[in-house]
């Protein structure tokens, strides 16, 4: 992990030191105290963010929301963590090794760790949290681990880990966020123990949690603050207003022009994080009209992507291109066609299909993701243009995931990002996926997925996974018109606060991560 | 007198059965369930299935209805589907939150209604009694968020003399307190308050037309006299099921302020847990709410029984 360390807080200690140097005669930057929130820990981080509610729990498996899973990395650390790069670093595992083609791993447990109890962490304890998602078990998490088939303690310090199907990304599909570890055998999730920054002082779910610093934290450079108060504030005027009368200094999902506002106030900072969350309209392949490719590709080239940017998200976000992996991943097809607004394109693909005046019905409801319903009545006039008569059925945001989605042949959905590729594709693009949204099922697809995902050489995984993009973006049911940033918003105190390169709130890991100025 | 109040007390019972019944099947018949809403949208069909075990949803619902009936009689409520917390445990400090927010707002609001209604029934007409009807418009006008925003805006934002956050903990003292729920005491004295208002000037009105008042003045008494001791008990009957609707309202409707102040009340509880399909917890706030309402309905009635000297003699 680098060490948080700011441009703005490079040149204001460049700036000192000048100073310093013009008056004492010594002009060394090596002479001078660089903040980097290294020293004591001070003040307490006070957030404000949606994603709480009174049924949240700590236990990891119960995780869906982002209020829970904030605070369970106050408390508890993962077994891999993703760096502001969206790079897989060691978290308590410390270095891992595939053998062979990927199927057989070893990991490294990090040593002289010690939980909150007093007790120190062993191969058992990485084991039984891990199996906490496996098998019979409530979690959320088991689809993350079911390629999970042995899982083995070596000796002292290391895991061997078998899988079903080869994965060259193990280590980024660990840093899930409901893998945090416990001691073997812990089931008390009123009070979990873990190897976090923080314990535990006060938690009212979806209402406050105040966690406090423990003495001696093995991260260097992590965990700045004495104290952390969480509070859930569901509405988004409320936990504006929360950070503008100054009782918060972190606020989370914010839209852009609320962004834009804050900007011009300089007490105020703005983060805007591009990690991969997408908006999508989804078509059932399986049902009629959406069973004929040319149909498909008529309503891909009948919406205007550029115009929902800039009026929905004010520019807060980046253009899709029906594929769900983001421009500024790695592994991102740079030759796919683009599918831009043209009317005419898509009456050229209603005409090859035989439905001229096509008329479709499109649900929706602003539960699938933000402006859903906005997006949908700019479709509506864009596809006009084509020819297209476009029916918006408006749906109650409650019950819409059991109700809505995966039964209607063409509703709003959304994704956030993933930490590999494989994952994304897993979600909703493989035939063996639980929540395949298009019902797009290509067993070439599915092949060329999983070849990649054992691909140890980076090269010829890029290549492969290339590919997929194309196979999806032509032929697929998923209509992405938007990849969503996420917008953060706090107090200028706040200091060593970055985008984040999954999730949002520096992947929920901002309370050990920041300081306060 | 004694049976009137015991037939309503029967009355209100059961109102409250049938309510329950009602509830019951209602939130059964909400569409999704719960093992779906507790997983979210990436749950496998495995984890669907064991945590619909452990819950019994295969039971039938009339079972499940006796069941929880007997529990409930029996001040047994259940356990939270999403966190497996006794849902009274859940519900109690919640509920304590929103009736120390509705008792504030009323010791704020009934006195003031009350006072103010007197006060321009017996000079309608005069400045005061414009001005006051004026205000009385725009407050039940404006929808109760927008009140909301509109006191942050300028209390806490501006002028910063208030929190906007109305986040109340066990280290506070009572000032603190008091200071923290202040802005939305008063938003909601502002949404109660004009309806109160208007009915006790009408009602008084009302009563100040009939012969017999004209009579009480003719015969020499003072005005003040004549309103309070003539015309408020006749008018009185109409003005407390106001009072006991509104106060009603004060327990059950304020989902909207408690939302926008982030005060932690039953109503944020019950909409939360309807979205996690918590039934349970769904059952145990209406239920709550239902109560609540029953209770204020039968002590105005039996108010306007006491005031009311035809039906006290009776």
């Amino acid at each position: 992990m680098s060490p948080p360390f700011e441009r703005r807080d490079f040149l204001r200690a460049a700036a000192l030191c000048g100073t310093a140097g013009a008056l004492g005669g010594i002009a060394s930057l090596s002479g001078c105290a660089v903040p980097d929130g290294s020293g004591d820990t001070t003040g307490m981080l006070r957030i404000g963010m949606a994603g709480g509610s009174t049924s949240d729990s700590l236990d990891p498996r119960t995780y869906v929301d982002w209020m829970p899973i904030n605070i369970g990395y106050q408390l508890m650390n993962g077994l891999v963590e993703i760096d502001d790069q969206g790079r897989a670093v060691p978290e308590l595992l410390e270095s891992w090794e595939a053998q062979g083609d990927a199927r057989l791993w070893t990991f490294t447990l990090r040593q002289g760790i010690v939980f909150h109890n007093g007790k120190s962490l062993t191969p058992e304890d990485v084991i039984y949290s891990i199996n906490l998602h496996r098998g019979r078990t409530p979690s959320a998490a088991q689809a993350v681990v079911e390629n999970i088939v042995g899982l083995r303690k070596l000796d002292a310090r290391r895991i061997e880990v078998t899988l079903q199907g080869a994965d060259a990304e193990l280590p980024a599909t660990l840093s899930d966020y409901r893998l945090l570890v416990v001691p073997d055998g812990f089931a008390d999730w009123a009070n979990p123990v873990g190897t976090g920054a923080y314990t535990l002082e006060v938690f009212e779910p979806g209402v406050r949690c105040i966690t406090r610093k423990v003495g001696g934290y093995w991260k260097p450079n992590a965990g700045h603050v004495e104290a952390i108060q969480v509070l859930g504030i569901g509405d988004a005027i409320a936990r504006t207003n929360a950070l503008i009368s100054g009782q918060v200094d972190v606020i989370n999902r914010i839209d852009g022009r609320t962004a834009d506002l804050l900007r011009r106030n300089s007490r105020f900072q703005v983060i805007r994080s591009q990690t991969g969350q997408y908006a999508v309209f989804a078509m059932n392949c399986e049902t009629e009209p959406y069973a004929n490719a040319d149909i498909r590709l008529a309503l891909k080239y009948a919406i205007d992507r550029e115009r929902l940017l800039k009026t929905l998200l004010n520019g807060y976000g980046t253009v899709g291109n029906d594929q769900p992996i983001p421009p500024n991943n790695p592994y991102f097809a740079a030759d796919l066609v683009r599918h831009a607004y043209d009317p005419d394109q898509a009456r050229h693909h209603l005409r090859k299909a035989g439905r001229e005046g096509l008329e479709v019905t499109l649900e929706v409801s602003d539960a699938a993701f933000f402006g859903a319903l906005d997006a949908a009545i700019l479709y509506q006039a864009a596809a006009q243009e084509a020819g297209i008569t476009l029916n918006v059925r408006r749906r109650p945001a409650d019950g819409y995931w059991s109700a809505v989605w995966m039964q209607a042949p063409f509703c709003g959905s959304y994704s956030d990002g993933r930490t590999t590729v494989d994952a994304t594709f897993a979600k909703a693009y493989k035939s063996t996926s639980a929540s395949n949204e298009t019902r797009w099922h290509r067993p070439e697809f599915d092949r060329l997925a999983n070849l990649a995902r054992g691909e140890l050489d980076a090269a010829r995984r890029r290549e492969l996974y290339g590919v997929c993009q194309h196979m999806i973006c032509d032929d697929g049911g998923a209509l992405i018109p938007l990849f969503m940033d996420h917008i953060e918003a706090g107090s200028d105190k706040v200091r060593g606060w970055k985008p984040s390169a999954i999730y949002d709130l520096m992947g929920q890991r901002i309370g050990e991560r920041v300081w306060l100025a | 007198m004694t049976r009137l109040i015991a037939a309503r007390v029967g009355m209100g019972l059961l109102t409250l059965l049938v309510i329950s019944a009602l509830l019951f099947f209602a939130t059964d018949l909400l569409p999704g369930d719960v093992a779906a809403a507790l997983l979210g949208p990436q749950a496998t069909p495995e984890a669907l299935a064991t945590i619909r075990a452990s819950l019994h949803l295969g039971d039938p619902a009339a079972l499940r209805y006796v069941h929880w009936l007997i529990g409930v009689v029996h001040g047994d409520f259940g356990r939270s589907i999403a966190t497996g917390r006794s849902v009274v445990t859940v519900l109690l400090p919640r509920f304590a939150n929103t009736l120390a927010l509705a008792v504030l707002a009323a010791l704020v609001s009934v006195p003031l209604a009350l006072g103010l209604g007197l006060a321009t029934a017996m000079r309608p007409g005069s400045r005061l009694d414009r001005l006051v009807s004026t205000l009385c418009l725009v407050t039940i006008s404006v929808p109760e968020f927008f009140v909301g925003y509109l006191l942050i805006l300028l209390f806490s934002v501006q002028l910063g003399w208030l929190p906007s956050l109305a986040v109340l903990n066990g280290g506070m003292s009572f000032a603190q307190r008091l200071g923290a729920v202040t802005l939305p005491v008063i938003t909601l004295v502002l949404v109660v308050l004009a309806h109160m208002l208007r009915m006790t000037r009408a009602a008084l009105l009302g009563c100040l037309a009939a012969p017999y008042i004209e009579t009480a003045l003719l015969k020499g008494l003072r005005r003040r006299t004549v309103v309070l001791r003539h015309a408020l008990p006749n008018a009185a009957a109409p003005i407390i099921a106001v009072i006991a609707l509104n106060l009603g309202y004060l327990v059950v409707g304020v989902v909207v302020v408690e939302v926008v102040f982030v005060y932690p009340g039953a109503g944020q509880l019950m909409v939360d847990a309807v979205g996690k399909r918590d039934l349970p917890l769904v059952q145990a706030c209406g239920l709550a709410f239902a109560a609540t309402y029953v209770l204020l309905n039968l002590i105005a009635d039996i108010v306007a029984i006491l005031v009311n000297p035809r039906l006290r003699a009776s």
